[in-house]
């Protein structure tokens, strides 16, 4: 009896979570299947879900108004570049922190961590006001540099984790074979924690990917990224659901490629040290 | 040369004293084996010897040269750690030859240093291996030959054989003193394990609470002891501690006897007690005696004695080897 209850009981967790799952992924869906519709099609009451002209044009029609590969470009750039500083910025942050303890390490990583409680639009106004200045207004460098604040202590706590997981004694070690602080960083330290670097790089690059609130009150065209050129296609008389669908497809798509070959990497990563 | 100084040398972290003052002189080419209970300090005296840690006060010598305030490379010292510390993303061979990188040796002279290391600590066939691939005693050798590949002016060991099996740490133990023996190197050995400092020492160095309690050759520790703590500390099983009347006779406030330095007898003797438990370990038997006069004493006695719980048996000190000790627990 017991082994059929627990079969009962597997089918509905299977169904549960099947459920949860499809309920979670149904926006995306809706937005793909949208993007293939007509604009007369995407905006039909009640909807229609599979049993309507499949079309092209909505795609055809964005491709045509902006250059998708040059937001891809952006994006990338952006995403790639703010994460590479704040990994330069964060390694030795987080090796201080996790093998040389301060009276104050804790307090300083709970504030680094309490700037990310902020709300962003409370630090806008001089932040825009400081790049007009410097002429960094719709510029990458500009969008990397803000990318990289934003999602710095995120990467710093990541890191500061992965490596309390490291022992101490063979950084020791290291230091008796004559090491020097860079030697011990990039021949010990590095390498033992490549596969916590490794997840840490990809949440910032799907974080940075992702961001839209600071890349779009920041950049306009040049420079930028597939959220600016998502949002160009809503417009206050939201007549064009097709090609925003179509728009946020292919801006989505990248990233949710990468994602899906990287999940594992990327479910160890965010439970690390949680459970271990 | 490898002789080490230690000039008033301190250790302080926050409020706690963990090495109040020690003096020591550690002669080149010198066995010594830093020993004690747990939390005596005796880590933290090797760590600060390396220069892993800083310290609060004194000096440390190396050949007659002021190394305190050096970087633990630079004191030219090789250590090898209970947790064995290898680098488990590198081969065994990287792992030997990190030092001589560091050293910015040439290929040729690191791959020659590293295959003769490998020769002597018989791991050439393990040498493409990864750490996590070895079993516990091919991972110590490895931190070993990390170790000799630098030729170190003194090797320092922080309990190397605490995670091994029995049987391993035995062989182990005399590959180590084999490995002194060949290389003729000072080396410090840090252990809370009496059979190893006996052992393997030159000369031991007793640690309690920070301080030294006696520096000797193991037959002197063992023969005679300076204070109580040494005489309950070196020798297993323990010494036996009297007190009381049996211990005023001889003019003191407490008396140690060895277990081995008694004879034992049915008919009559100094101190008449029960066998309480009796050890059969082949070689030896150890008996627990409650005697009416001297309390719980610990026998040492004949493989093959037929002693069993319940026996009434006579046990008589050999005079010549009790130890007195006064009010303060010095010995007199």
């Amino acid at each position: 009896m017991a082994r059929s209850v627990s079969t009962s009981r597997r089918i509905t967790f299977t169904v549960v979570a099947w459920v949860i799952a499809l309920i979670l992924f149904f926006p995306i869906l809706w937005t793909i299947i949208t993007s293939f519709k007509s604009e007369g099609d995407a905006i039909a009451f009640p909807p229609v879900f599979l049993n309507f002209h499949w079309t092209l044009d909505s795609y055809r029609e964005v491709q045509e108004r902006s250059d998708y590969l040059l937001h891809v470009w952006n994006s990338a750039a952006v995403s790639f570049g703010s994460t590479l500083i704040a990994l330069l910025i964060s390694i030795p942050a987080a090796w201080a922190m996790a093998f040389n303890p301060g009276k104050r390490t804790k307090d300083i990583l709970m504030w680094m961590l309490s700037t990310k409680m902020m709300p962003a639009v409370a630090v806008l106004v001089p932040f825009y006001l400081a790049f007009k200045n410097l002429g960094l207004l719709d510029t990458k460098l500009g969008l990397i540099i803000i990318l990289t604040m934003m999602n710095l202590p995120i990467i710093v706590w990541m890191l500061y984790s992965y490596f309390k997981e490291i022992p101490g004694e063979i950084l020791e070690a290291a230091r008796m074979d004559g090491a020097t602080l860079g030697k011990e960083i990039v021949y010990v330290l590095a390498p033992m924690a490549v596969p916590g670097i490794a997840s840490t790089v990809l949440l910032n690059i799907i974080l940075s990917w992702n961001e839209a609130f600071w890349t779009l009150n920041l950049s306009a065209s040049q420079a930028a990224p597939l959220s600016t050129f998502i949002a160009s296609y809503s417009s206050p008389e939201g007549l064009f659901w097709a090609k925003l669908s179509a728009a946020s497809t292919l801006a989505i798509a990248p990233i949710l490629v990468m994602g899906w070959f990287s999940q594992k990497q990327l479910v160890r990563g965010l439970t690390f040290g949680a459970v271990k | 040369m490898g002789s080490i100084r230690l000039n008033k040398v301190s250790k302080i972290f926050g409020e706690l004293k963990v090495i109040p003052s020690i003096d020591l002189e550690i002669e080149n080419g010198e066995f010594v084996v830093f020993v004690g209970p747990s939390g005596c300090g005796k880590s933290t005296l090797l760590r600060l010897i390396a220069g892993l840690e800083d310290t609060s006060g004194g000096t440390i010598e190396i050949d007659g040269r002021n190394v305190t305030s050096e970087a633990p490379a630079k004191r030219g010292l090789a250590m090898v750690f209970q947790s064995y510390a290898l680098y488990p993303h590198m081969t065994v061979r990287k792992n030997i030859a990190f030092p001589l990188k560091m050293a910015g040796e040439e290929q040729a002279v690191i791959d020659r240093k590293v295959a003769e290391a490998a020769k002597v600590l018989n791991l050439t066939d393990y040498l493409e291996r990864k750490p996590g691939q070895l079993s516990g005693g091919q991972r110590q050798r490895v931190a070993i030959g990390r170790a000799i590949v630098r030729q170190p002016t003194a090797f320092l060991f922080d309990e190397p054989l605490s995670n091994l099996d029995a049987a391993l740490r035995v062989t182990m133990r005399l590959e180590i003193s084999e490995l002194h023996q060949q290389l003729g190197t000072t080396m410090i050995y840090v252990t809370h394990d009496q059979v190893e400092a006996m052992t393997m020492a030159d000369k031991i160095v007793v640690l309690n609470r920070g301080n030294i309690e006696q520096v000797g050759s193991p037959l002197e520790l063992y023969s005679r002891p300076r204070n109580l703590f040494v005489a309950g500390f070196i020798g297993s099983p323990r010494m036996n501690l009297i007190e009381g009347a049996e211990a005023a006779k001889h003019g003191a406030r407490t008396i140690g006897i060895r277990p081995e330095h008694m004879t034992v007898s049915t008919t009559d003797g100094a101190w008449k007690g029960t066998v309480g438990v009796a050890e059969h370990l082949g070689s030896d038997t150890f008996c627990h005696v409650h005697t009416e006069s001297a309390g719980t004493l610990t026998l040492r006695t004949a493989g093959d004695a037929m002693l069993k719980h319940g026996d009434t048996i006579y046990l008589t000190p050999d005079e010549r080897r009790i130890h007195k000790f006064n009010n303060e627990g010095l010995a007199v």
